[in-house]
């Protein structure tokens, strides 16, 4: 039997990016929040100290950050007519566990999405014409707006402390910033961090051929900063260990550096680490929500309750707690009805080496998680799809982040995988390569979907989550698009020679391609279509508030993070300046 | 930003490569064993045991990772860089026995896009395995080089069953751990004095290039540096207890 523990007056499911911030603004309302979290507690000191930290083997190849898939896992499947199998290894894709969650171990992109991403269905339909893609595709609009999310973008980027370069600053374009993005209402907190030699090469090759390259937006600190909350970053120090990792330099925006120190002396503030939150309990209505029952380290069982629930799992688990709580109707691919589990979507991701002579040092090991230079110039709407039969689009950039070498030791394409041969073309190569990166959009089909697997089951005897995925067509032409300008910019930059290809199918596990998993919980206007409303707020139980990637009702061609931050505080600025005032639905 | 680099330790120890050698040469079975040696005044290099392979599973090992990353001029090999025992300490501990594996049936054999579907753990596929390659071909490490590289090419594109293990799961494994091995952090065993990272140039567990960064295309020369050395440059190889 569960024990039953005090009401609280909000309970927090998962301590990482969303969870600390909803946690700090809701403790800063005067409700008192207990923070779950299944994983560890961990801090920049001692746990993500030098030398031990830089250790690829353990954290890159055996990913000690990550989720423990022994415990629990997704099962996957291509298409509903395969049966699904379960994960065994973390390899395509890496959520992360214990205190700062994936926030942690992330590399620090921090892009914010563009109109045409947020109104996606609409913009296309004005500009393209209503049945552009047909009828597989279903893709929406967000019930939100870049406009109603800038100030929350701006937000989180100074909380995070972001650095880069503004190229559309109310409105006035700034060359040599991304003159292509949206309006923003001011300066980025940082300047951009220094470029390394391959992004310098990727630059003029760019101009060369009329493209407007600028820095990417990284988390990773160009100089000190101490942000609004008080709390002081210093200096990244391109040490070329920042994703799978946790900084050692106190120079990667994570919860750890940002929010937690200020979080963690807030008395009305209760974490609690190593508990497995089962469910979201509902009352006999099936229209509030009680609390949740979690499972200590010890495997005790507790029942929280709670007057309001938030929600901010890894992506893919907010899905999977919906699913568990039986809050919300799951999606039925056969019907197209039901909401949990509909518009997953991934990133279409794809690369090309650019291999240089044996003088030209690249030293890739001289690396930030996110520094880089790109070009927006096939981003999402910034080009004309008409001719082309596909939407959506992808930022092409030089942003190496390391060169550790068993995850790094490019070889051109014919050397054999093994023997002398191999050896001698990595190490002729390892030095001189440079990698130009496509990281492209996925549109919602309704045959890319999540729901409850009927056999395989997790450590504490729940159903794991199935994800049945593979590329559609439309990302298939996108990438191949995209990769082809990629390579057309490698080319330029010098090369002796260039290797690499468009994104094609299967979409595989066993590959690293991103841990951007999005979709499930979808955001949006209408509730025949969405799991929450344009605050995030469950239609079906107004006091659980879903906050993640999961409300993207489709991914846009730039990294989630900087977006799942400003709807967490979008989120969390309509719990207490609306909400608060009158508990019930935000939207009728 | 003051960020200078400290003067790097030199490369550790007073090992000698050559006698290192012999100890291989002795073969897996006497490697582990107590060494009749003269009085040394040297410190010795740390004998290597074997804790997870009996002598016939080591001798395919050090047989296949000598061919699947060769001593050539182009510097050390698998085998010299410590790899054989790389893989022997990975498979005794917490990898080897599934570390981190969602282990619960039912056993399907799926598509290739999805990954590892084997009851097996990394143990227990290496030991099937290598059992069955041994059952038939047990003179594989006594072959020439290019014979050993035929039969390791075989199983490469190989569909036959090594007690369970199709021959070309294993030898994805087998690759993939021999790299590990080759390019880890010394500590682990393998890449034995940073041998590898000296070949190709990377820095290993160094940790601040932001007076580099803008240098481009600077030739970086200093010796690299493993998470697992003293001040005086000598490098504590972690030990791993065998274990279920």
């Amino acid at each position: 039997m569960a024990t039953r523990l005090k009401e609280t007056d909000v309970v927090v499911l998962g301590v990482g990016l969303v969870g600390a911030i909803l946690a700090r603004e809701l403790t800063k309302a005067g409700l008192e929040v207990v923070g779950l979290e299944r994983g560890e507690p961990r801090y920049t000191v001692p746990d993500f100290q030098g030398p031990a930290m830089h250790d690829e083997l353990r954290y890159s190849i055996r990913k000690s950050l990550m989720m423990d898939t022994a415990k629990e896992t997704y099962t996957f499947r291509n298409s509903a007519d395969q049966t699904a199998l379960p994960i065994r290894r973390l390899q395509s894709f890496l959520p992360g566990t214990g205190l700062g969650g994936s926030a942690v171990h992330w590399n620090g992109q921090t892009w914010r999405f563009h109109e045409a991403d947020f109104r996606m269905r609409s913009l296309a339909a004005e500009r393209y014409g209503k049945d552009f893609l047909g009828p597989d595709y279903t893709f929406q609009d967000w019930g939100v707006g870049y406009a109603d999310l800038e100030p929350y973008y701006d937000r989180f980027e100074y909380l995070m402390g972001i650095c880069g370069k503004a190229g559309n600053l109310q409105g006035k374009k700034v060359p040599g910033g991304n003159v292509l993005e949206e309006p923003r209402a001011r300066e980025y907190p940082n300047p951009a961090q220094k470029e390394p030699f391959g992004s310098a090469m990727f630059r003029k090759a760019a101009e060369g051929l009329g493209y407007h390259p600028f820095p990417g937006p990284s988390a990773n600190m160009s100089r000190p900063y101490t942000n609004p909350e008080g709390v002081s970053l210093g200096t990244c120090m391109f040490c070329g260990y920042c994703e799978r990792y946790g900084c050692e330099h106190y120079a990667k925006s994570s919860p750890q550096t940002t929010v937690l120190p200020v979080l963690l002396k807030e008395a009305r503030f209760k974490l609690r680490t190593h508990c497995q939150v089962q469910r979201i309990n509902l009352d006999r209505s099936r229209r509030v929500a009680t609390g949740v029952t979690y499972v200590d380290g010890k495997g005790a069982e507790y029942e929280q309750p709670a007057k309001l629930v938030i929600v901010g799992l890894f992506a893919l688990n907010n899905v999977r707690m919906l699913l568990l709580s039986k809050l919300g109707e799951p999606y039925d691919p056969r019907s197209g009805k039901g909401v949990v589990g509909r518009n997953y979507t991934y990133q279409t991701t794809s690369g090309v080496n650019v291999f240089f002579d044996e003088k030209t040092n690249i030293n890739p090991f001289m690396r930030s998680g996110s520094c880089g230079t790109t070009i927006a110039d096939f981003v999402s709407d910034n080009f004309d799809h008409a001719k082309l039969g596909f939407l959506g689009g992808a930022y092409i950039g030089e942003v190496m982040s390391h060169g550790r070498p068993i995850e790094f030791h490019p070889t051109p394409p014919g050397t054999p995988a093994w023997g002398s041969q191999w050896k001698k073309a990595v190490i002729r190569h390892y030095n001189h390569t440079s990698v130009v990166n496509v990281h492209g959009s996925s549109i919602a089909t309704r045959f890319n979907y999540l729901d409850l697997d009927p056999t395989y089951k997790d450590a504490w005897g729940q159903p794991l989550m199935r994800m049945t995925f593979d590329f559609p067509e439309n990302d298939l032409k996108m990438s191949a698009f995209c990769t082809e300008r990629a390579t057309e910019i490698a080319k330029a930059m010098g090369a002796k020679q260039v290797a690499g290809g468009p994104r094609t199918r299967p979409y595989t596990v066993t590959q690293y391609q991103s841990t951007h998993n999005t979709g499930g919980t979808v955001m949006g206007a209408d509730r025949s279509t969405s799991v929450v409303n344009r605050y995030c707020q469950s239609w079906d139980a107004p006091n659980v508030f879903v906050i993640g990637a999961s409300n993207f009702p489709q991914n846009a061609s730039y990294n989630p993070t900087d977006t799942v931050g400003a709807l967490a505080y979008w989120a969390a600025d309509a719990i207490v300046n609306k909400y608060l005032k009158s508990p019930g639905p935000l939207v009728t | 930003m003051s960020s200078q680099r400290p003067s790097s330790p030199q490369a550790p120890g007073p090992v000698n490569p050559a006698r290192r050698l012999l100890f291989k040469a002795a073969g897996a079975a006497s490697a582990a064993a107590a060494l009749p040696l003269a009085a040394d005044a040297q410190p010795r290099a740390p004998q290597q045991a074997y804790v997870f392979f009996n002598p016939a599973e080591a001798a395919f090992i050090e047989a296949a990772v000598a061919r699947l990353i060769p001593k050539d001029e182009a510097g050390a090999g698998a085998l010299e860089a410590g790899v054989a025992n790389y893989i022997d300490k990975q498979l005794a501990g917490a990898w080897g026995a599934g570390e981190r594996l969602y282990r619960s049936g039912p056993w399907r054999e799926g598509s290739a896009s999805q990954g590892y579907q084997l009851p097996f753990t990394p143990a227990e596929l290496f030991r099937n395995a290598i059992r069955a390659i041994n059952q038939k071909n047990a003179n594989f490490p006594k072959l020439g080089a290019e014979e050993q590289d035929a039969f390791l090419d075989s199983l490469q594109k190989g569909k036959d069953d090594l007690g369970g293990v199709p021959a070309s799961q294993f030898f994805e494994s087998l690759l993939a751990v021999t790299i590990e091995g080759f390019f880890s952090d010394p500590a682990y065993g393998g890449n034995r004095d940073m041998v590898a990272w000296k070949m190709i140039g990377f820095p290993g567990a160094y940790s601040d290039f932001y007076d580099w960064v803008d240098r481009h295309g600077v030739a970086y020369n200093a010796p690299p540096a493993s998470l697992a050395q003293d001040a005086r440059g000598t490098i504590h190889v972690h030990v791993v207890q065998k274990g279920k």
